[in-house]
């Protein structure tokens, strides 16, 4: 018996309305392994990480990631790189990111010298007064 | 845009037996707002509740796709024609993004597509209803998006990073979804009597299947206390329940249409309303798989795998591997 339905397009397909027969069942890869998707808004700025989409190349994985965050709002350029080929930190790891006091010297905030200038150009005006 | 009412399961989570101190540190991340990212230690029962959000989530984006879809091709008009077809591309493209939310949390996509079509994963319950003519579409577009963003808006504050990321993706192409249905019920409400009366009976349809929507009464619940606080769950049921019916049944009377429950009305003391208790035997059935079009919408999802996998496996190469994705 065939499936009958309000939608003309499922009439169309002939369904079989037989539920109990699970002859779908997908095998592990058939959706494809994943390509990290990274999308720049507008030139100048930085490509940001925005997702995930299952392809089985490089080309097909930029032409499902334009449909799938290109669909509205600004774009002018997409990557993708195979999930397997990224490499990361590790979270636990993070502590290694840790700024300790010890490393003022990177930081802008640690040299301040006005103080020592207006000293001196105050030393300066003394000394021709 | 179709999450809500998350469907059982929480009954059979392990009182848990993660490690002590793991545990500690993980439930004080997320008391200090942090988010939780994939491959960070998180409780079994954590991980499983997610897995089965997200993907019930995902489920409903597919399924809820097919009512919408039965109209593309009956659609009144070009541009509302174009409309449909964008919404029913994100509902997909939402599905997608969920799919690979739950993918990291260690579930292949293949492995959920196979529950949903055997039956072993749910899906919303208000997909198992069919849309009968032009005002269906209007009203789904409209009071499902509508509660399915009270919903996401809620969910997107949780814990867990790739869902939150998606969540906020989705709700930004939902708001489109709410406001061209909304365009399209103010348009029948304005319009004829015959108009008005395919809108109303609309409306009468959809109203018991809209307050199943967020589930039954959750404060029964043993897992609820545990799953808030853990932040996967951010909202009860009742809670989003109320919150619908406070948006959107003034602006429904607004239009001189009518709902089908006498027993609405808000208290202006509380500012809480009150409703018939909607049939939770109705509800339970439908989930069993016994509402009118559960057996057609998993029939034609599995069909739509049989007959498109030639082609998945045609481009099927033997060096190819899975990786967890990163998202």
């Amino acid at each position: 018996m065939k499936i009958k339905s309000l939608d003309p397009r499922i009439n169309r397909i002939q369904i079989d309305a037989d539920t109990e027969n699970p002859q779908a069942m997908l095998h592990p890869l058939e959706n494809w392994p994943t390509y990290e998707v990274f999308h720049q808004k507008k030139r100048g700025t930085h490509h940001e990480h925005v997702g995930v989409v299952h392809a089985t190349s490089s080309e097909l994985a930029l032409a499902f990631a334009k449909e799938q965050f290109a669909r509205r709002g600004e774009t002018v350029n997409l990557w993708v790189v195979k999930s397997e080929d990224m490499m990361a930190t590790d979270y636990s790891d993070a502590d290694v990111f840790a700024t300790t006091p010890e490393k003022s010297f990177r930081d802008p905030a640690a040299y301040s010298v006005k103080e020592k200038i207006d000293q001196w150009v105050a030393k300066q005006k003394n000394h021709a007064g | 845009m179709y999450g809500g009412g998350y469907i059982g399961g929480e009954e059979t989570l392990q009182a848990n037996q993660d490690d002590p101190i793991a545990l500690a540190e993980f439930e004080a991340r997320i008391a200090a707002g942090d988010k939780i990212e994939p491959k960070d230690w998180m409780p079994a029962d954590y991980r499983k509740q997610l897995v089965r959000m997200i993907e019930q989530h995902a489920h409903s984006e597919v399924i809820g796709a097919l009512p919408e879809g039965t109209w593309i091709t009956r659609a009144p008009g070009f541009r509302r024609k174009l409309a449909l077809m964008a919404k029913v591309q994100d509902e997909m493209g939402h599905a997608q993004l969920l799919y690979s939310a739950a993918e990291t949390l260690g579930k292949s996509r293949e492995a959920m597509i196979n529950d949903l079509i055997n039956g072993k994963s749910k899906y919303s319950n208000v997909f198992n209803y069919p849309a009968f003519t032009w005002a269906d579409v209007a009203v789904i577009g409209w009071l499902v998006d509508g509660a399915a963003i009270v919903n996401q808006v809620a969910n997107s504050k949780g814990s867990y990073g790739p869902y939150v990321r998606a969540l906020e993706r989705i709700c930004y192409e939902e708001s489109f979804h709410l406001k061209q249905g909304h365009d399209n019920v103010v348009f029948l409400a304005t319009g004829t009597e015959m108009q008005r009366t395919m809108l109303q009976e609309a409306l009468n349809r959809w109203w018991q299947p809209l307050m199943h929507f967020f589930g039954p009464s959750d404060t029964m619940s043993v897992h609820t206390e545990k799953l808030m606080r853990w932040k996967v769950k951010m909202a009860s049921n009742d809670d989003m329940r109320q919150q619908f019916i406070s948006m959107y049944v003034p602006k429904i009377w607004e239009l001189g249409l009518t709902l089908p429950d006498n027993e609405l009305k808000r208290n202006p003391l509380t500012g809480k309303w009150a409703f018939a208790d909607p049939d939770w035997n109705l509800f339970f059935e439908v989930i069993k798989g016994n509402g009118p079009l559960n057996k057609e919408r998993l029939a034609v999802r599995r069909t739509a795998e049989e007959r498109g996998r030639w082609v998945r496996e045609a481009l099927l190469k033997a060096d190819m591997k899975y990786t967890v994705p990163f998202a």
